[in-house]
């Protein structure tokens, strides 16, 4: 930390994937940026299910997968709809996705973020670890640097980026954002499990830096409107599962008994069976949509990431929208320096931006669908179990004609649920995601 | 795979704790009169507990994520930061 009143043009806060690639940027393109990071190093506090997509991380950093530590690329996608006791799976693999240069890698933030934040030090970028931003600094209604939990901590900037991730303090002390609701963000707790490198290659049928992702649903959270995931790493898995806090809090859940239960499942334990585990992680993800997101920008303040509630849980998208918003925000910033002008009203060109780019118009498209799914259990229950039990039925082989299964199938799922409120259960689903 | 309990999960994870606890209840009192409790169960560590009539904070194997301050903000009756700079977990995967 410099002397007091140091003066910065950027000051960003959160060395994450939004705030790493706003400071890279920035600092490519000659602005004299710093970063501040409360964690040891970038990354030691950040955590994420693990699937990093090539093409917008090449919008920062072009050519990266070539020497950033990535775990595998990912070479085939796995869902399953999850019972007590079954799995309804579907999978997609694609000999194009095993070529360079690769669709998405699974990664471990702490390593590659570390790495990121290399870059941006070579770059030009200061990085301040190990504090804290507590508050804006403000003249009048122009935010112009931050406090930190230093003494005489007073950074100041033409413009404050706020990437302090989803629970953003800093885009909250400026009035941009409110509290969250419990209905609009995931609790989710992951588990780092080491196998060796041979086993994963035989139980995901992959060879060399090959890697598998498997979305979970349904049982998976017990119900809950959440999903769960199983991901390849190196010579480890990525467990983990999460589900809106709201349910978790009227279910009376606790979040590791869910992991537990997800890791003893009849189908995935196998997977497991024999791993070590490393490493036991908690993390929120927004999942409130178009609904959530807040305000964007302010007098002398942008805000990026997951600190502007950016995910898309349909697609399992967070950091891409990350890093795709940090580009807009810098586009924005440069032009504010090129003018002159740090106003509400020139750095409102980023909203623009975002309205502009497909983040807001992925949001715009789900934005009614966690509402929807959170209203209509019986896509984590009734649907998976009708499901599975169609497949076993169709699949056991027992003497009974099969016209006749198909009748009990039908019959079965009418019992259950009134043909015409199903539907519009699956009416409603579609419009909510179509 | 072996089964590990919550504290040896934690024992896995690499924390530097602070001496001061980052996250404060402000008022033992309405605790008492809170019928849930929500955070000694959503807690993924489970930071919270209930002892002795009042909450105890184990903050030491706090993961920083922030759902206990969502779950009290109906009571307001959590002093929630975040730990001082390099203090609290420290990811090596993440």
């Amino acid at each position: 930390m410099g002397e007091r009143g140091e003066k910065f043009e950027v000051i960003v806060v959160g060395a994450g994937p939004a705030g790493l690639s706003a400071a890279y940027l920035l600092a490519k393109a000659g602005v004299k940026v710093a970063v501040i990071e409360r964690g040891d190093f970038p990354g030691s506090k950040n955590v994420m299910g693990g699937i990093l997509y090539r093409q917008p991380t090449e919008e920062i950093l072009p050519g990266f997968w070539r020497d950033a530590p990535l775990e595998r690329h990912i070479v085939e996608s796995q869902a399953w709809v999850l019972t007590e006791k079954a799995a309804f799976k579907a999978a997609h693999r694609h000999a194009a996705f095993g070529e360079e240069p690769y669709n998405a890698f699974s990664v471990q933030r702490a390593r590659f973020d570390k790495w990121m934040g290399q870059k941006v030090r070579e770059a030009g970028a200061l990085v301040v670890p190990e504090t804290v931003v507590e508050s804006a600094i403000m003249d009048g209604e122009q935010v112009v640097g931050v406090q930190t939990g230093r003494p005489d901590g007073g950074l100041y900037a033409d413009v404050v980026i706020a990437a302090d991730g989803v629970n953003s303090l800093l885009a909250q002390s400026v009035g941009l954002r409110e509290e969250i609701p419990a209905d609009q963000v995931a609790l989710a707790v992951k588990e780092i499990i080491a196998l060796p490198r041979e086993v994963i290659a035989d139980r995901f049928q992959v060879t060399g830096d090959q890697g598998v992702t498997i979305e979970l649903y349904a049982d998976s959270t017990w119900g809950m409107v959440g999903s769960a995931f199983i991901y390849t790493n190196r010579d480890s898995l990525s467990v983990g599962c999460g589900a809106l806090l709201s349910q978790l809090v009227e279910r009376g859940v606790e979040p590791n008994d869910l992991l537990e239960r997800l890791k003893a499942h009849p189908m995935v334990a196998p997977l497991l069976a024999g791993g070590e585990t490393r490493e036991y992680l908690a993390h929120l993800i927004p999942e409130g949509g178009l609904r959530g997101m807040p305000e964007l920008s302010t007098h002398g303040m942008l805000v990026v990431g997951d600190a502007a509630m950016l995910g898309n849980s349909m697609h399992r998208e967070g950091s891409n929208l990350a890093m795709i918003s940090a580009k807009l925000a810098v586009e924005t910033v440069l032009r504010a320096r090129e003018a002159g002008d740090f106003s509400g009203r020139a750095l409102s060109q980023y909203d623009r931006l975002m309205r502009e780019s497909f983040i807001y118009k992925d949001l715009r498209k789900y934005r009614n669908m966690a509402r929807f799914f959170e209203s209509h259990p019986e896509f984590f229950a009734l649907y998976p179990e009708l499901l599975n039990e169609a497949a076993r039925e169709m699949l056991t082989v027992d003497g009974k004609p099969k016209r006749r299964k198909q009748r009990e199938i039908f019959w079965d799922a009418m019992r259950r649920r009134k043909p015409w409120t199903m539907a519009r259960d699956f009416f409603g689903a579609w419009r909510s995601i179509a | 795979m072996k089964q590990l309990t919550l504290e040896q999960k934690l024992f896995l994870n690499g924390f530097r704790p602070d001496e001061e606890s980052h996250l404060r209840i402000i008022d033992q009192e309405k605790c008492r009169r809170c019928e849930l409790k929500q955070c000694t169960y959503v807690c993924p560590v489970k930071t919270y507990r209930w002892e002795n009539d009042q909450i105890t904070v184990f903050f030491e194997g706090c993961l920083e994520c922030g759902a206990c301050r969502i779950v009290c903000q109906e009571c307001e009756n959590l002093e929630w930061s975040y730990p001082r700079g390099g203090f609290g977990v420290n990811y090596r995967t993440g």
